[in-house]
């Protein structure tokens, strides 16, 4: 049995805490973060940004930064501003999101930039036993 | 001027064959397969098979000229070769919307599929295609939720769902079960799914194993931070058991249900798929018995109705074949059904099997669902065939893992990024597949694993059910 390897996810360890797609990758590169605008933008997408404190990352409503950027095709004006929210917010996590709006939803979400929270956000008090 | 009554037996053709007649938008028009007994000729028999499934029976009847037969009657109104086969033809027939009760699938396949099944006149029938015209497709209810609805709920975007049937499929205790449903999640899957074969046998009854999944899931999200669910099958003996089980699944929190279409009964499947959408439920759509009624590829009806009917009665996955795994599907066909089941306006496509335009409106699409014999080697075949909007399930390809449940959950994870990744990136997939999940597996001890342990196993089967094409 020694060689089988241990998963080592845990409730207490905020390093457990994954971010929907791409999220089990590691973190993306300048590099790769500019070919995910650069998808959206060749999608007709929409791009938006969003960011939110990491102890409240499970909502569905980050705060938005400023409006979606209608219409906007430039890359480095996109990744512009995604280095403007993340100085403004410093700690936060970062959400690139592609909107499509023919098909009402989002075309693309990622995290492109991790928060690293001080402390435990999740816990056990809030998983109740099945029986 | 009125028509007088004689008594006695006609040929088909003379009433129900009509190949001046054009389709209207408001008819139901379907693609029939016909293999005629010997002698019988091509019109009659599609004559034969147009009046079995409307108005028609062996003989004349005085009632007859009671009615407007001229508009009830269905119009067989062209055959043709199919290619590669001498002895069968496809007949098109059109039937009238009076024929059918407004948002009645049951109603429409009693006609459709009834009596002309057995019909002495042909040898072999099989449904190939089905053309809901829009009236019919805006009374039927649909999915409860649909595909966007589904994503919202769930928070995620831009990449298939990862699930995974647990295994063995049956006699695992509750405790256990729910084990191997933790284990799944925490490792990286957004769904785990009861077999269909689950449903409240002695080794584990449903509400135990209710209770046991909806802890691991609470767990597997708090851990992981994701959304999470698994599909509580609540196929039951009594459509009041199906409901008592539905209404417990809803009361501990669950997110998403399973039925199965096909064993359940159309009529009780569509009145859970309303519960449903009521109750904000998902609903996982199996699909038990469709290869005893779609596997021939003379006879029965073809998996592409089974799965149009199915986004009528309404569901928000379904099962739909691999292409690459285990399990029988050409690829043309199960790409042509899959568009059937998400798109909002699909072009006829021979080269795919589709014999008809078909509108849906603005009925919401399903979730086509890919389950069966696959694993992370399929994974770039997989996202390039199905694109964003799947449900890949690998279940012998998650427990499989030599580490376990969690590695495996997490292996498959990687691999499915990865694929994301790179497909955004402009790569090509199925050519660079190998080089892709090599990289991505330099960060997952996980990935490599699964990577040695399932190299070598490809399912490299000839397909039964295969597109009529002139040279097989």
């Amino acid at each position: 049995m020694s060689e089988v390897m241990d998963y080592p996810s845990r409730l207490s360890d905020n390093k457990s805490r994954k971010f929907g797609t791409l999220s089990y990758l590691p973190p993306l590169t300048d590099e790769e973060i500019r070919k995910e605008v650069e998808y959206i933008v060749q999608k007709g997408w929409q791009p938006m940004i969003e960011h939110t404190e990491p102890e409240n990352a499970s909502l569905h409503y980050w705060y938005m930064w400023k409006l979606p950027m209608f219409g906007e095709t430039d890359v480095d004006a996109i990744l512009a501003e995604l280095e403007e929210c993340r100085k403004a917010n410093p700690g936060h996590h970062i959400k690139l999101v592609g909107l499509d709006n023919i098909r009402q939803t989002q075309g693309t979400a990622l995290v492109v930039y991790r928060g690293d929270p001080p402390e435990m956000v999740m816990c056990a008090e809030r998983v109740k036993p099945g029986f | 001027m009125a028509k007088k009554y004689e008594a006695g037996v006609k040929e088909y053709r003379e009433t129900y064959w009509d190949p001046d007649y054009t389709p209207k938008d408001s008819d139901v028009l379907a693609c029939f397969k016909v293999v005629p007994q010997p002698g019988v000729p091509r019109e009659e028999a599609a004559a034969a098979v147009c009046a079995e499934s409307s108005t028609g029976t062996w003989t004349t009847v005085w009632t007859d000229l009671l009615t407007d037969l001229d508009y009830y009657k269905g119009r067989a109104y062209a055959v043709e070769d199919v290619p590669g086969d001498d002895e069968a033809f496809y007949a098109f027939i059109a039937y009238p919307m009076g024929l059918f009760e407004e948002g009645s699938v049951v109603n429409l396949f009693t006609s459709l599929v009834g009596n002309v099944f057995g019909f002495k006149a042909v040898r072999n029938l099989r449904l190939e295609d089905v053309r809901f015209p829009l009236w019919f497709v805006t009374t039927c209810f649909g999915p409860p939720n649909g595909i966007h609805v589904e994503r919202d709920k769930l928070d995620k975007y831009g990449r298939p769902l990862l699930g995974c049937t647990i295994k063995p499929k049956l006699g695992l205790s509750a405790k256990n079960y729910g084990r191997a449903i933790y284990e799944a999640l925490r490792g990286g899957l957004d769904f785990t799914k009861d077999d269909e074969n689950v449903n409240s046998q002695p080794f584990m009854r449903w509400r135990d194993r209710f209770l046991f999944a909806q802890e691991a899931i609470n767990k597997a999200e708090a851990e992981t931070g994701e959304r999470k669910g698994h599909y509580l099958n609540v196929t039951a003996p009594t459509v009041e058991e199906m409901f008592k089980r539905a209404e417990f699944a809803k009361e501990i929190g669950s997110r998403i249900i399973m039925s199965d279409y096909l064993t359940l009964g159309w009529a009780a499947h569509n009145s859970l798929s309303r519960w449903c959408r009521d109750n904000g439920m998902l609903l996982h759509v199996h699909r038990a018995m469709h290869a005893v009624i779609d596997r021939h590829p003379k006879h029965g009806i073809n998996f592409r109705v089974l799965a149009k009917l199915l986004r009528l009665l309404g569901g928000d996955h379904l099962h739909s074949g691999t292409v690459v795994g285990k399990l029988e599907g050409d690829r043309q066909a199960t790409l042509g059904w899959i568009d059937l089941l998400r798109d909002r306006y699909v072009k006829e496509d021979r080269a795919r099997g589709i014999f008809f335009d078909q509108d849906w409106g603005q009925m919401p699409g399903v979730f086509p669902v890919a389950s069966g014999g696959i694993h992370v080697w399929h994974m770039p075949a997989l996202v390039s065939i199905f694109g964003d909007d799947s449900v890949l399930q690998f279940g012998g390809g998650t427990l499989g893992h030599p580490w376990g449940n969690a590695a495996g959950a997490a292996a498959n994870r990687v691999a499915l990024e990865a694929c994301v990744q790179a497909r955004n990136e402009g790569r090509e997939l199925e050519k660079e597949g190998k080089d892709i999940l090599t990289k991505a597996a330099k960060h997952s001890p996980e990935l490599k694993m699964a990577m040695e342990t399932w190299k070598e196993i490809k399912f490299e089967f000839d397909t039964v059910d295969k597109l009529d094409v002139a040279h097989r």
